[in-house]
């Protein structure tokens, strides 16, 4: 059929355009010059990256530990938030659901500027706290909403036969809810992780001086001029990312079995 | 739990309608004065150029984005495949705006490779030009496009094309009647993850964008930390924020609406 091949080439061109470009990065970190002319193979960029970037290594600590708490944090209060809002009826809820997932779609520079302004009016210091918060506060929606969606597909009958059963409210949350949440709590985790990990534009305008994340780094890196340890640097990220896909899979393969 | 969020927003919102202070900073006094921006010629050349990138963005990003997931969702290896997608996704945002600059810049891979296959003498300026920034804002969001896509491809029945072909309808009309508005909700998905994002955009314009492509993201930027003038930042964002919020809207009642169709 005609539209078979049509969408075979789109598939590969979506393909070549996707990988092209980090194909042509990672054979450009084993390049001995500094230009993209070719020079020979050589190592010495990673070299570089692992012996004497001292300031790179700094980076990806704070954004490291900054990711793990930020995503712990949100995991927390988007999994109550979500089994509240599914929960509970109250009046408004229509309006909160909304309200909490704004900030999905709004630009991340939107919540950039406003925290920033906040941070200012509250007088906190611009630091690792303001990155966590602002983190944190993009986390939660995601969290929330990889929640909901699981617990739209949950049967509520098994909630009910527990409370025939005699559960009580908190028995009931602890046997029966969050095990069957597990799987969506931990997306919800690595999303978090992921989203903190690589976000630039809001944390560029909640970072104060001496508290750089990776991504600001690196782009103050690419701005600096282009140096081949970003080569090395992003090979490295690339299969960061290409682990955790993985790694994420089979984890969901191994809790839908 | 949202006060996080709603309280920053609200504050923007009245910073908007607040006077500079002489020394950066603001000042209690209200004014409309910060609107006044919207009838400055030069912001509105930005403005303009800022939803005209965007809409061209979201125009080829779908485009390309539509027949990828339907390949992806009528494919075997589905799973295999969305792996491929899901890797540049989670693939660091300023890595993906690097690797296009080792490519276009002016000692990039590109033009290393036309003077050394002796097209070209000089370097050619691929960078630094509205066509680079559309072209790496396509590049970034093209994950956002193709994964909601593809969850609505999956679920679609195509025992639904076949039936109107039997019923006489052409490919073309069984395309455009029958699965276009099937999959209608993740095109409208699709449209908003990328021309929000787009809208919004800093980093993109930053790097690659030279004078010629600032956007709106640059001059919120610029407002914010070079001219330190907060209210008329505040003003800007809280137009921007309208402008996502109508999508928003727009997309709410679409959503309504497909799904009373679904249940009829």
């Amino acid at each position: 059929m005609n539209k078979r091949k049509t969408s075979l080439f789109f598939f590969t061109l979506s393909m070549i355009f996707f990988y092209l470009p980090l194909l042509i990065l990672v054979a450009y970190s084993f390049n001995e010059g500094r230009s993209s002319a070719w020079q020979g193979f050589s190592l010495k960029w990673y070299k570089e990256l692992f012996l004497y970037s001292d300031n790179i290594w700094k980076a990806f600590k704070y954004s490291l530990i900054i990711g793990i708490i930020s995503s712990t944090t949100s995991t927390l209060i988007g999994t109550l938030g979500a089994i509240g809002l599914h929960w509970y009826n109250f009046k408004h809820k229509k309006y909160l659901k909304v309200i909490t997932f704004l900030p999905l779609v709004i630009p991340d520079i939107i919540l950039g500027v406003s925290l920033l302004i906040m941070f200012a009016t509250i007088k906190l210091e611009l630091g690792l706290t303001s990155i966590f918060i602002a983190h944190t506060t993009f986390n939660i929606p995601f969290v929330l909403f990889i929640v909901l969606s699981r617990l739209g597909e949950f049967d509520y009958s098994i909630v009910e036969a527990a409370y025939d059963l005699g559960a009580n409210e908190m028995q009931t949350l602890k046997k029966i809810i969050l095990p069957m949440l597990t799987p969506a709590i931990i997306s919800g985790f690595l999303m978090s992780l992921t989203l903190s990990f690589d976000d630039f534009v809001t944390t560029f305008f909640v970072a104060g001086p001496g508290s750089s994340t990776l991504p600001l780094r690196i782009y103050s890196m690419i701005r600096l001029g282009v140096s081949p340890v970003v080569n090395a640097l992003s090979v490295l990220l690339i299969v960061l990312s290409i682990a955790l896909t993985l790694s994420t899979k089979s984890l969901q393969k191994y809790f839908v079995k | 739990m949202s006060i996080f969020f709603v309280i920053p927003m609200l504050i923007v919102l009245t910073y908007a309608f607040l006077t500079k202070g002489t020394y950066g900073g603001v000042q209690m006094i209200f004014t409309l004065k910060n609107f006044n921006v919207f009838f400055d010629p030069i912001f509105l050349k930005v403005l303009f150029r800022t939803i005209y990138i965007s809409v061209i963005v979201t125009f080829f990003t779908v485009a390309l984005a539509i027949p990828t997931a339907y390949y992806i969702a009528r494919s075997k290896y589905k799973q295999e495949l969305l792996i491929l997608v899901i890797i540049p996704f989670w693939t660091n945002f300023l890595i993906r705006i690097y690797a296009w600059i080792s490519i276009l810049g002016s000692n990039g891979f590109l033009n290393t490779i036309l003077i050394k296959l002796g097209i070209i003498e000089t370097p050619l300026k691929l960078l630094y030009n509205t066509g680079s920034v559309v072209l790496i804002t396509v590049y970034t969001s093209l994950p956002f496009a193709i994964l909601p896509l593809y969850a609505i491809i999956e679920k679609f029945d195509f025992a639904l094309v076949e039936a109107a072909r039997d019923l006489g309808a052409t490919n073309r009309q069984a395309f455009f009647k029958v699965f276009l508005p099937n999959i209608k909700s993740g095109i409208v998905t699709a449209v908003l993850f990328t021309f929000i994002p787009a809208m919004g955009s800093y980093a993109v314009p930053r790097l690659v964008g030279g004078t010629q492509a600032t956007m709106l993201g640059n001059i919120i930027a610029q407002h914010l930390t070079v001219t330190r003038n907060w209210p008329l930042a505040s003003a800007i964002s809280a137009m921007l924020i309208l402008v996502t919020s109508v999508a928003l809207l727009i997309f709410m009642r679409s959503e309504k609406k497909s799904k009373e169709v679904s249940d009829e």
